[in-house]
């Protein structure tokens, strides 16, 4: 077996591609949407829940492939039918672990199943589990564009509400925060974040890239408003990091991302480990 | 708070029935009850946030859930948000924005009004501490200003002093004191331990038999109806520092034990090298954990 794995000279070249300028902008704005609601994630400690969507919305992606649609509609659908049933549950659902994990690994498995119903859904099957950010369209970096939007206007009406809500259920519902709807917003915002995140790392490895830079980021800062903006500036180097090196390397660029963000995640655990 | 043939089900399951009674402005009252008998529900109801399936609850002069700006609240589980970088004095001002849809600037009104209240409760300097470096004393000290920020008339908490040491339970019911006496504020407990509360109690709500009850204190430290409360023999004895219970067991206890009569002053120099200890040193202040 021969395995290369060799410095490429021409990566410049590579880097300027057209290609590669829609992953460039495309990272920009994944980073915007998962460093943002990653914050919220962990302070709602719905991290698994988070990661439980994007298996959820699998079988989306296939089914859709199977029919012939575009696998971010499929995706996006199951996703958002995921978050709806999960946030009109409540919160404590979305810790019930035992529950959400049968889900995810029954809904894993049907998308295994409708990828095996055709050959098309099953060479897409890779790519919708681990990414191919080197294969987004025009259409998708509009469609990124317009999700960013949407949730920056939505969150400068309920930041603060969202953020009470987040930390303190119980205390936030007596203040007369409507608890429900909070709820179902983060979960449907939750299922656009998959959505628009799922096409640079895979449904498998959306954790490192929704979860892993926002919790390092609550390491490192004193405030939402700090770690929600470091947050997006750690998942920015992971993708962008990961665009670069892969351009040099021959790695596929999940790996690289997945790798940077965790690297990252890492040195600040340890960092706080040591100061005790 | 009055209560009127006021009954609350969850679930379909009756919790409690026929509450009658009224509790004055300005009191300091426990809510007592064995596990499971609605203490929680109590505060609940209370804030509206469980509608009485008959009677009514007035709080404050308003139906229940309708005084809720006027009602601070903490509750159990003040262990939330410690995966959140967030910050106790962040933390507590979200006790007043919290509830605020759209963009706003935090006012200058608003961060006086959050340091006031830190200093109040004891947190000065440790404002900028993240909720999860704080020990659980000073964690359920931020829980009770997010509370206070709002200028409650009414503050409820529950079970404030589970989980706290004693001398952090001890300075949790002077602060409870001082709030009941500067502020004027009534204030609501559900708590296991009677024992730390009595010295600031004026009453007690007690659920018993499927009921609550209320009564003022002089009545509630009845050896006959705390053995009837807690199911298992309770007898009041008065000691140096006040009433206390006891549920004396003489099967577990060895033959011969005598009662250790010390105060804290007294126990502390045992602990002092040099002897010249000061009984009236100020307590050192709790440290966070870090």
């Amino acid at each position: 077996m021969n395995v290369q794995f060799a410095f490429d000279p021409e990566w410049m070249s590579v880097l300027t591609a057209p290609f590669m300028v829609n992953a460039v902008e495309a990272g920009l704005l994944i980073s915007v949407a998962a460093g943002i609601m990653g914050y919220f994630t962990i302070t709602r400690r719905s991290t698994f829940a988070a990661h439980a969507l994007a298996h959820i919305g699998l079988p989306g992606a296939t089914g859709a492939v199977l029919l012939g649609l575009p696998v971010s509609m499929g995706l996006g659908a199951f996703a958002l039918a995921g978050a709806l049933i999960i946030g009109a549950l409540g919160k404590k659902v979305s810790e019930r672990e035992i529950a959400t994990g049968t889900v995810l690994a029954f809904a894993t498995g049907l998308g295994l199943f409708f990828a095996r119903l055709s050959s098309s859904a099953s060479q897409q099957m890779q790519s919708i589990l681990f990414g191919s950010i080197l294969t987004i369209t025009d259409a998708q970096i509009v469609g990124f564009a317009v999700f960013d939007v949407v949730l920056l206007l939505v969150l400068a009406v309920v930041y603060r509400p969202l953020l009470f809500s987040s930390l303190d259920e119980q205390v936030a519902r007596a203040k007369g925060v409507p608890i429900t709807l909070m709820n179902v917003l983060f979960m449907a915002i939750m299922a656009g974040v998959i959505t628009v995140a799922v096409p640079a790392v895979g449904t498998l490895l959306i954790f490192a890239l929704v979860v892993t830079p926002a919790a390092t980021a609550s390491m490192i800062t004193r405030s939402p408003f700090a770690a929600i903006v470091v947050s997006c500036l750690l998942c920015l180097i992971s993708i962008w990091g990961g665009l670069v090196i892969s351009s040099m390397f021959p790695t596929p660029p999940s790996f690289v991302i997945v790798t940077l963000s965790t690297v990252m995640w890492a040195i600040a655990r340890a960092a706080k480990t040591k100061r005790g | 708070m009055v209560l009127r043939d006021a009954e609350v089900r969850r679930g379909g399951r009756v919790i409690w029935s026929r509450g009658n009674f009224a509790i004055p402005l300005g009191t300091v009252t426990a809510v007592v009850g064995t596990n499971g008998t609605g203490k929680t529900t109590l505060l609940d109801a209370e804030l509206g946030l469980v509608p009485t399936s008959r009677g009514s609850i007035t709080v404050l002069g308003r139906p229940a859930g309708q005084s809720n700006a006027e009602i601070g609240y903490v509750p159990q589980s003040y262990i939330s948000g410690l995966d959140s970088n967030i910050t106790a004095r962040q933390s507590v001002l979200l006790g007043l924005t919290g509830t605020k849809f759209g963009l706003h600037r935090v006012t200058k009104e608003e961060k006086d009004r959050v340091a006031q209240v830190l200093r109040f409760v004891g947190l000065e300097h440790k404002e900028d501490y993240r909720l999860n470096e704080l020990s659980g004393g000073l964690r359920q000290r931020a829980a009770i200003a997010q509370a206070l920020v709002g200028e409650p008339r009414l503050l409820l908490l529950d079970e404030p002093l589970a989980n706290l040491d004693i001398a952090s339970q001890r300075s949790m019911v002077e602060l409870l004191a001082r709030l009941n006496r500067e502020w004027h504020m009534s204030i609501q407990i559900v708590s296991h331990d009677l024992n730390m509360l009595l010295p600031i109690l004026t009453g007690a709500i007690y659920l018993l038999d499927g009921h609550p009850h209320y009564s003022p204190m002089s009545s509630v430290l009845d050896s006959d109806l705390l053995t009837h409360l807690y199911g298992t023999r309770v007898e009041v004895v008065t000691t140096p520092q006040g009433d206390m219970f006891v549920t004396p067991n003489r099967r577990l206890e060895p033959e011969g034990r005598s009662q250790d009569t010390h105060d804290v002053h007294e126990a502390a120099v045992f602990h002092s090298h040099d002897h010249s200890h000061q009984p009236d040193q100020p307590r050192r202040q709790e440290e966070p954990q870090r």
